[in-house]
């Protein structure tokens, strides 16, 4: 049990360090799926079905979706604040 | 603010951070021992209502009204971004034509797995009071469903499953149905959100009293209020563009 404990509490270190390191904000929202699912697993190990089962849907899907969409929406429409400081 | 101040603000800070999070962990009891007070109390209360999922009854029973606090946090968080992401004066909404560039392999997984995440997120919503999960979890599960849709590449599929309207008066219902059991509670029990109906057995399907309602209306609730939610961010990527501009 300790031992899954410490690997789970290592998968979620190394997630975390992943999506802090990850420059690009799209491949971001990967990452931060992937942290999802790895603190899934730690809820899991620890005993909380519930909390994994939140994290699962909330962590995993929603939050990298909305992310992702809020990201594309940027893209496509430039603010001036934006333009001027390219050109 | 230049580079050194913002430095010696950020460390400053991040100091009493320090200090204070160790005092508290210090304070805290070791990590997986055997002494859990609260849980000893909510298990005896949980059980003595019956309620076989120990957290369901926390959430809906011992502790129903932190849950109607959260529930208003969701509705008024998707009530702002309904607000924000309105389509402004120079937009105007416009149903683009399909384009169909989705892998055969993702649009066979998005309409497999559809149908089964639905019927595992109404299953969560319904068993919620005995096994691990509850309204908020499977209502999620449900929202997620009906996006798979957009995954498989059909956005007009999932705009016709989904009248926003519709899914917006459903979030208010749950969030109303809620309240009203709530109320119930004053009426048959005397108290707000105490739990007015009689228990069943321990681990059967209709037991924990009013748990099940309302997780039953935390889920309507909560499927409806991210299906709202994310069709507003799904609109501006996609339905809404300039006036004049063809998407």
């Amino acid at each position: 049990m300790t031992v899954l404990v410490v690997l789970a509490f290592a998968l979620v270190a190394a997630a975390g360090t992943a999506v802090v390191l990850s420059r690009d904000a799209q491949r971001q929202a990967i990452t931060l799926s992937a942290l999802g699912l790895t603190l899934t697993v730690l809820f899991l190990v620890l005993q909380a079905p519930d909390v994994a089962l939140s994290q699962l849907a909330i962590g995993a899907a929603v939050v990298p979706l909305m992310v992702m969409l809020t990201l594309r929406e940027i893209r496509q429409h430039p603010s001036r604040k934006d333009r001027s400081a390219r050109s | 603010m230049n580079q050194r101040v913002r430095l010696t603000l950020f460390g400053s800070g991040a100091v009493v951070m320090g200090v204070f999070f160790v005092i508290s962990v210090h304070s805290l009891p070791s990590f997986g021992g055997l002494q859990h007070l609260y849980r000893d109390l909510a298990v005896r209360a949980a059980l003595s209502h019956t309620t076989a999922n120990i957290v369901s009854s926390v959430n809906f029973d011992l502790r129903a009204a932190d849950t109607l606090g959260e529930e208003t946090v969701l509705l008024a968080s998707v009530i702002g971004v309904m607000a924000l992401l309105r389509p402004a004066l120079e937009e105007r909404e416009l149903l683009p034509r399909e384009r169909g560039h989705a892998m055969d392999a993702t649009r066979l997984m998005g309409y497999v797995m559809m149908p089964v995440t639905l019927a595992v997120g109404v299953d969560i919503v319904l068993h919620g009071h005995i096994t691990p999960g509850g309204g908020f979890q499977g209502g999620v599960m449900i929202a997620i469903a009906l996006h798979l849709l957009y995954v498989a590449g059909s956005f007009r599929a999932l705009d016709r499953l989904r009248p926003v309207n519709v899914f917006g008066m459903g979030e208010l219902a749950g969030a109303a149905a809620f309240a009203m059991l709530g109320i119930c509670g004053i009426t048959f029990a005397g108290a707000f959100l105490a739990n007015f109906i009689r228990q069943g057995q321990l681990g059967v399907l209709f037991s924990g009293g009013a748990v099940p309602l309302f997780n039953i209306a935390v889920g309507v609730e909560v499927a409806c209020g991210m299906t709202v939610l994310l069709a507003q961010f799904l609109a501006q990527e996609i339905t809404i563009v300039k006036r004049g501009e063809r998407p």
